[in-house]
């Protein structure tokens, strides 16, 4: 039955790859530098949406991970005794949200009130940056797609960043008081600055998961192909691309390319996957030991 | 200062999720009717209607993933801590992690490729070994790590009463693990129970009552994705209530095992 794991790794790479097949023959490797997208004449063009994952992905990352570390400095050193379970529990129940609810809530709640003020707000004060241009219509963007990112990883960031704080011996803290450093400074020198390699390890762990994030983000980013600088204009992600075009992909082409961005996606998470095991390892063999 | 700040982000992560579950509730609760748990859709535009179908829908696919990704992932999670060389250990974990990782639209894609295209059309079957195949790698993972935590000097105990190897797993260790696992395993569920994108090219949804596991199938995560991107208002409101019974269904088993878990650890196992 374990080999039935190394068996699914092979099978999930062969069957993408056969997907692939018709587009890698037909485009090569060189396709995912195109970029125009128009499947009625067989134009495939991947690389806003390879752009548009990763900027999506990383902005939620942005705004995910000083969050998720404040949280976790909150929970692991300076919450009172009794706060810390429930917290928690509330977080482990974020993370267990399904992700076409928060979807479905970001469609009716979170966009109509980011466009009604934020956004607005946004525009008429960074207005001048590429960032910020454009109408901001119903809210369908990249930066929506991004927070809903962010949501959706606070969790997962929280608490793999609460296992190495918490890998960190006492007797740091002990000596940094015992420097007479205050609460703050021992936190910051004796928990945080040890950490850095953890923390980068749980930020890669939550951008693995930000990458492949399908539903919420395909309800709110807007699917459009093209580049935009401003990231108040809709976009698309590789997921996204995949959830809202697969059921209409006629013909042979069109399908085998979409299974070619699934195979992108699938190599770009694994390797991000990969890097976070190793980043976390250390801290994971200390805490064991 | 510091800790005000501190405790402002961890107000602001838990934040969404108060408003998303008050939301559900208001929204949802004034929805969910008796209709809304016994019928079926009505045609498109149309108001009244419910969800039936696409509730049971979601619990067939849950027993059919429980059925491919609860034996696979304890067996494999078993033969993992048991009796695996470590080589071998660090290989199949490492798949784990990456089968773990990976996107769930992706199995989504594979699935089709795998099931709906030789058997020439959306199935229960394809969603429900979609879902299982996303479950196999976090039952396998939870397993073992529960299997680790019991002690070495049970097997030993048993070994040397001259108890053989496999009644030594099967009445000591896993009797011992047992709770734990069951944990693991409905955690898993409620996982896959929320799923929705590996469900939208292999079940294609069904606007009536599946007959057969062949037929297609309509599921909860599905069809609030279709009632939410959909014109009609009815339907948003349908799809409030959907998620609400949805978030139900996967919050109940997580705050169920998390009672269970705390009446385990009330007793000392070790």
């Amino acid at each position: 039955m374990a080999m039935m794991v190394l068996a699914l790794v092979v099978i999930l790479g062969l069957e993408l790859c056969r997907g692939a097949g018709l587009s890698l023959r037909v485009f090569g490797w060189r396709f995912l530098g195109l970029s125009h997208w128009n499947p009625v004449n067989n134009d495939f063009g991947p690389l806003p949406c390879i752009v548009g994952t990763f900027v999506s992905s990383l902005l939620g990352l942005a705004i995910a991970l000083p969050l998720s570390l404040a949280t976790a400095v909150y929970l692991t050193e300076l919450a009172p005794g009794w706060a810390r379970r429930p917290v928690i529990t509330l977080i482990e129940m974020l993370a267990s949200v399904p992700s076409v609810i928060l979807g479905l809530w970001g469609m009716y709640v979170l966009l109509p009130w980011l466009a009604a003020g934020p956004y607005p707000v946004l525009k008429r004060c960074l207005g001048f940056l590429p960032f910020f241009q454009g109408p901001v219509g119903g809210g369908y963007c990249v930066l929506s797609a991004a927070i809903m990112i962010a949501i959706m990883i606070v969790p997962i960031i929280t608490s793999i960043s609460r296992e190495v704080f918490r890998s960190i011996p006492d007797t740091q803290r002990e000596a940094a008081f015992a420097l007479g450093a205050t609460r703050w400074e021992a936190t910051r020198l004796a928990v945080v600055k040890s950490s850095t390699r953890g923390i980068f390890g749980a930020a890669m762990l939550g951008l693995g998961r930000a990458l492949g994030e399908t539903m919420a983000v395909t309800m709110v980013i807007g699917n459009t192909h093209g580049f935009s600088a401003s990231l108040l204009a809709p976009g698309s992600t590789l997921a996204s691309t995949i959830a809202s075009e697969f059921d209409e992909a006629v013909g042979s082409l069109y399908p085998s390319v979409l299974y070619e961005m699934g195979l992108v996606l699938l190599l770009v998470t694994i390797v991000t996957n990969i890097l976070a095991r190793l980043l976390l390892g250390a801290v994971r063999g200390r805490q064991h030991a | 200062m510091i800790s005000a700040v501190c405790f402002a982000c961890a107000l602001m992560v838990i934040l969404p999720l108060a408003l998303v579950l008050l939301r559900l509730v208001r929204m949802g609760a004034s929805s969910i009717d008796w209709a809304f748990l016994t019928q079926l859709q009505k045609p498109e535009g149309e108001p009244g209607g419910g969800m039936a179908n696409a509730i049971v829908g979601s619990l067939i696919l849950m027993g059919l993933a429980a059925l491919i990704g609860v034996p696979v992932g304890v067996l494999g999670g078993i033969y993992l801590s048991e009796y695996a060389s470590n080589r071998l250990k660090w290989s199949v974990r490492f798949a784990a992690d990456i089968l773990n990782g990976t996107p769930s639209i992706v199995w989504g894609i594979v699935v089709y490729a795998l099931v709906v295209v030789p058997m020439k059309g959306a199935s229960a079957y394809a969603g429900g070994l979609a879902l299982g195949l996303i479950m196999i790698p976090l039952v396998i993972r939870t397993t073992e790590e529960m299997l680790a935590l019991v002690p070495n000097s049970y097997r030993e105990a048993a070994l040397a009463l001259g108890v053989s190897k496999w009644k030594t797993i099967v009445f000591i260790v896993l009797k011992t693990a047992g709770k734990g696992i069951i944990t693991g395993v409905l955690l898993a569920c409620s996982r896959v129970a929320g799923e929705t994108a590996p469900l939208l090219f292999t079940t294609s949804g069904n606007q009536f009552w599946s007959r057969r596991l062949s037929d297609p199938i309509a599921s909860l995560p599905r069809q609030i994705y279709t009632f939410a991107i959909g014109p009609y208002d009815d339907q948003h409101r349908q799809a409030w209530a959907g998620a609400l019974i949805l978030i139900l269904l996967v919050l109940s088993i997580n705050i169920g095992v998390r009672i269970i878990t705390r009446e385990g650890s009330a007793k000392p196992v070790k």
